[in-house]
């Protein structure tokens, strides 16, 4: 290795000082700020002495940075649509009640099929594949949390107050997203409320931080071309010369870790999250590639071998409620008729192929058979109904009920599935029947349906 | 006017824009924080907010630092940062790191936390994740490991 193969934006110059040029100057009130900044409480010095790390600095942040800016967003926004797929205009998204975060009311479409499972899919594996770059991103900034003076001026008072709800917002998406995905409800709140609202504090955090530090990134980006930063070796890579934010070690020790090293790494248990994630939007052989999910696990064997969501056992449908007994009720404005599941069974049958796909983030492609919802409300004769209120065997729950747009009423392919696969739906599949309708999230897809009410109106 | 800016500049710390866009940031946050303010579980979400913060600076950040000078010294100077050849310390550094990273993303069915749920929505345990995640990391470990020999043998040979 020739020595000349340096960091393009070395200097050779006098080594790092420990009070890098162009700190920021004290506010006011001044003499406040200068007193605070001479009395550190005890450690704070020998700390700002121990990172260690050549590689900290604004170049380092600024690419972690970039690829948070791309991929949090794509979360966010699919975390919105989700939310949006649950029609909130029937109050049944949850939160139910957002005040001035409510989204544009809109008709959750029911064509591609695949919409929600591409979606919700997108929103669960992003996340948390972007887990790793959130870490590394984090560990590149940590000294500046033991930084003193804390501020120098209100500004940055201000400025570091809203990291608190950065720093905490983005753990906090982590930390509730994955734990219920995993169906470990250990923090003792509501889910939804909590994410819903916990990810518009981050987003507001969010597009604050990247409007102070966006020209700051890209400054950092052009000041090592990041092609010629990747073939700097480890014995060549040296830190990046003292910054403002005072990112860069004060006393830096030599590099275990190229940059290219530290990005890799990175990028590389992120590929190593996404592989052990995606398999859940899949059947057979590739399912099993989620080995550490609840959903990489195949249920069972044969034609209704895949996952549920709630058991039959879990919901309190019983064998009586579900068995001879049956009936299925029909309503549309005052009319009303009765099915057994043989009648059901005498109607025209359609069959599709259509995913069950969850909130959490898995999904399956199975083949339904049963009767149109379009044939159903007609039988009623609820030709156009505006809106179909779809009630389940299951008494409690907050998902023993469905209100289906008019839309997902008259799709085609939109069932009151009887059969899966070929074969009659198991009681956890939601035997005697259940709603499927396309892009439609899986909860509301609603198993053992006792009624289904057609409305003229779109809302109840 | 210009002086006004100017004076607002040196006695806040930064120019006008900077201050109304922190004041929108908290204009959420505070509202947020008002609406949620009569739910009985205000206090855990505030807790799990703040405590995620301070559970990754203050706990999760010293432990794996600390770690990896535990690491660091266990292997040595020489090895850490031999002149030529692989480094042994970057290469226990990635699976350990990698091993870890699953524990804490994948943890509630490792430590089989919140069993009930768990079987009510899946029908089934959570008794394989522990031996899984085991097996993953030793894989790690032994991949790692096997590069290593082979990286050593070929800067021997080069």
């Amino acid at each position: 290795m020739s020595a000349d193969r340096t960091s393009p934006g070395d200097h050779p110059g006098p080594p790092p000082q420990t009070e890098p040029p162009g700190r920021p100057a004290y506010g006011f009130p001044r003499r406040g700020w200068a007193l605070l900044a001479e009395h550190p409480p005890p450690g704070a010095r020998r700390i700002g002495e121990r990172w260690r790390s050549p590689l900290r600095g604004p170049w380092l942040t600024a690419v972690y940075g970039l690829a948070l800016l791309v991929g949090l967003p794509l979360v966010f926004l699919t975390g919105l649509l989700d939310y949006l797929a649950y029609s909130p205009q029937f109050g049944q998204a949850l939160p139910h009640d957002v005040g001035w975060l409510r989204l544009p009311p809109f008709d959750w479409p029911t064509g591609p099929s695949w919409l929600f499972r591409v979606t919700q899919g997108l929103h669960v594996a992003l996340g948390i594949t972007l887990i790793p770059i959130v870490l590394g991103k984090l560990w590149s900034v940590i000294p500046k949390l033991f930084d003193w003076p804390p501020a120098r001026s209100v500004a940055q008072l201000l400025e570091r107050l809203s990291l608190v709800l950065l720093v905490g917002g983005i753990l906090f998406e982590i930390a509730t997203g994955l734990l219920n995905i995993q169906y470990a409800y250990l923090f003792g709140f509501d889910f939804y409320t909590a994410h819903y609202f916990g990810a518009w504090v981050f987003v507001a955090a969010l597009v604050t931080h990247v409007a102070l530090k966006l020209r700051r990134m890209l400054t950092a980006l052009r000041s090592r071309p990041v092609l010629a930063e990747l073939a700097v070796p480890r014995d060549a890579t040296r830190p990046e010369p003292p910054d403002p934010d005072g990112l860069v070690a004060a006393r830096p020790g030599p590099a275990t870790v190229t940059r290219r090293g530290a990005l890799a790494l990175v990028g590389g248990l992120s590929l190593l999250l996404a592989g052990l994630t995606v398999g859940q939007n899949f059947d057979g052989r590739w399912r099993s590639t989620a080995l550490l999910l609840p959903r990489g696990r195949q249920p069972g064997e044969g034609p209704t071998g895949f996952p549920v969501n709630r058991t039959a056992a879990a919901a309190g449908v019983r064998a009586a409620d579900n068995g001879a007994g049956w009936r299925l009720a029909l309503r549309a404005d005052g009319r009303q008729a009765s099915l057994d599941r043989a009648a059901l069974l005498a109607m025209p049958q359609h069959t599709a192929r259509l995913p069950i796909a969850c909130v959490e983030g898995w999904s399956t492609l199975q083949t339904w058979t049963g009767v149109r919802l379009r044939d159903l409300a007609a039988l009623v004769g609820a030709g156009q109904p505006g809106s179909a209120h779809v009630r389940s065997l299951e008494k409690a729950g907050q998902f023993a009920q469905a209100t289906l747009q008019a839309n997902q009423v008259l799709d085609p392919d939109s069932l009151l599935a009887l059969r899966v696969n070929g074969v009659d739906l198991t009681p956890d599949h939601g035997y005697p029947a259940r709603v499927i309708v396309p892009a439609l999230p899986g909860v509301h897809c609603t198993k053992w349906v006792a009624e289904i009410e057609f409305r003229r109106q779109p809302d109840a | 006017m210009r002086d006004v800016a100017v004076r607002f500049r040196a006695a806040y710390g930064a120019p006008g824009r900077h201050l109304l866009l922190l004041v929108g940031c908290f204009a959420v946050a505070g509202w947020v924080a008002l609406r949620l303010a009569g739910e009985a579980t205000a206090g855990r979400m505030l807790l799990w907010f703040v405590g995620a913060a301070i559970a990754h600076d203050f706990v999760l950040f010293p432990i794996y630092g600390s770690a990896d000078r535990a690491l660091r010294a266990a292997v040595g100077e020489r090895r850490a940062r031999p002149a030529s050849g692989p480094s042994l310390l970057n290469h226990l550094r990635v699976p350990a790191l990698a091993a870890a990273l699953l524990f804490l993303v994948y943890l509630p069915g490792i430590l089989r936390q919140g069993r009930e749920t768990y079987l009510a929505a899946t029908g089934q345990d959570q008794q394989p994740f522990l031996a899984r995640w085991l097996l993953v990391s030793a894989a790690l470990f032994l991949a790692s490991g096997v590069l290593y020999a082979y990286r050593r043998w070929r800067a021997r040979n080069a």
